[in-house]
């Protein structure tokens, strides 16, 4: 399998894993910054989780989720869906990696949107939803968008998760982290390095426009 | 009409304000943190009073017994707050027209004609002056046909000579609008000029109402 071939399918699931999380944590970074709720700082610490936990242990845990034994995994197999060790299981990991580090940032863009702007919008007349998406997202925008690119740059490097929940089988669940992994293990150290280079490129990349955006916001 | 009779914790802070106004222009005057914004924030549905009423023209904003209590989107309450609080990505006339529904009077022309704000409705809300802002803000809260307008200190973030230009934008609005304003007011000179009565808050308690 190609150099270009694994970076190509690392590129997709981690664009596919960025799709997936931003409807779901967009309005979750809201609601952890605005609202006042039972169960608040529960539903914090488990998106955080991620974040601190090894993430071998995230990818153990999705693995018994859904494994086609697991609570959401027999439930899946029955609609014909088998997520671990194929290109889904990738996406998942992925994602939950990806998340907390998409919600925190997010959250603290909608936590700098002066509380008054939503306020004056509402005695106009609009809805929540309105003020939502006329208001509050537009003026939280650069942060959301940076959030999201840091979420696709963790999700790129995955590795701890991944190599639990996905396996590491060429064509099919092989990302560029545990390609690097692989090859190292086998003493390809040459294949091992050029796999590094793209990597740290593509990262550099990502970071960098989500420093800009960050930075756009702030002047 | 506006009658209010409500009560309201605020950490440490209570408010217990109950008044009927039924003049075209009522100020709230009193030292500050007396809660005169609080008031505005009660009436407007920002802020819920722990027991009480809110109704305006026989309306029911709040009610505590009958447990209503409709949120800030239905009330139909023009707020102006102190920063004014244009929106910042949108330019002049994306604000004015943020609350106007299809039909509605008043129009975007007359508005603008009005507050004389017509030059400016191509600009971004980062190129206007104190004044500008104030007057913008304003009709963005009538072009929303509120059926009463809360000021927050219209005047005080411009200087003396500005505040006589834009008193007359607040009376022509009072007059020919027929809009119904209460807002907040350190200013004796800016009182006899558009008030008819004068509400004197003190410690989060009313202290006194007088015709002026």
């Amino acid at each position: 399998m190609s150099a270009f071939q694994i970076t190509w399918f690392t590129l997709l699931c981690a664009v596919g894993a960025t799709v997936l999380i931003v409807p779901a944590g967009v309005p979750l970074a809201w609601l952890l910054a605005r609202r006042r709720f039972r169960g608040r700082a529960v539903l914090e610490a488990l998106v955080t989780m991620p974040l601190v936990v090894p993430p071998v242990a995230t990818g153990l845990l999705l693995l018994v989720l859904f494994s086609r034994r697991g609570m959401l995994g027999a439930l899946l197999e029955r609609m014909g869906i088998g997520i671990v060790f194929t290109w889904k299981a990738v996406v998942l990991a992925m994602a939950v990696m990806g998340l907390p580090l998409l919600v925190r940032t997010a959250r603290a863009g909608f936590e700098q949107v002066n509380t008054r702007y939503e306020s004056v919008a509402a005695t106009l007349g609009a809805s929540p939803l309105r003020v939502f998406f006329t208001i509050s997202l537009p003026l939280a925008w650069p942060a959301v968008l940076a959030g999201a690119v840091l979420a696709f740059a963790r999700a790129l490097g995955e590795f701890g998760a991944t190599i639990v929940v996905a396996g590491s089988i060429p064509g099919a669940t092989r990302t560029l982290a545990v390609a690097i992994y692989g090859y190292t293990e086998t003493g390809q150290d040459r294949q091992a390095l050029a796999l590094v280079a793209i990597a740290i490129v593509i990262a550099f990349v990502a970071l960098w426009a989500s420093n800009r955006l960050i930075e756009r916001r702030q002047a | 009409m506006i009658a209010l009779d409500v009560e309201l914790e605020q950490g440490a802070f209570t408010l217990v304000a109950n008044v009927t106004l039924t003049s075209r222009a009522a100020a709230l005057f009193g030292p500050s943190g007396a809660g005169k914004t609080t008031v505005l924030d009660t009436i407007a549905g920002l802020r819920t009073p722990r027991r009480g009423s809110i109704a305006v023209d026989d309306r029911v904003l709040f009610s505590s017994s009958a447990r209503i209590n409709l949120p800030p989107h239905q009330r139909r309450i023009g707020y102006v707050p102190q920063d004014v609080a244009l929106f910042p990505h949108m330019n002049v006339r994306a604000n004015l027209l943020y609350g106007n529904h299809q039909g509605s009077s008043p129009t975007l022309e007359r508005v603008v004609e009005m507050l004389e704000i017509t030059s400016l409705v191509d600009r971004r809300v980062t190129q206007l002056s104190g004044g500008e802002r104030q007057r913008v803000a304003l009709g963005r809260a009538l072009m929303s046909s509120p059926s009463l307008l809360l000021l927050d200190e219209p005047l005080a973030a411009v200087d003396v000579p500005l505040r006589r230009r834009i008193l007359p934008y607040l009376q022509r609005v009072r007059d020919e609008l027929q809009v119904p304003i209460v807002y907040v007011s350190h200013d004796r000179e800016e009182i006899d000029a558009l008030a008819d009565t004068v509400v004197r808050i003190e410690n989060g308690r009313i202290a006194g109402v007088e015709a002026v």
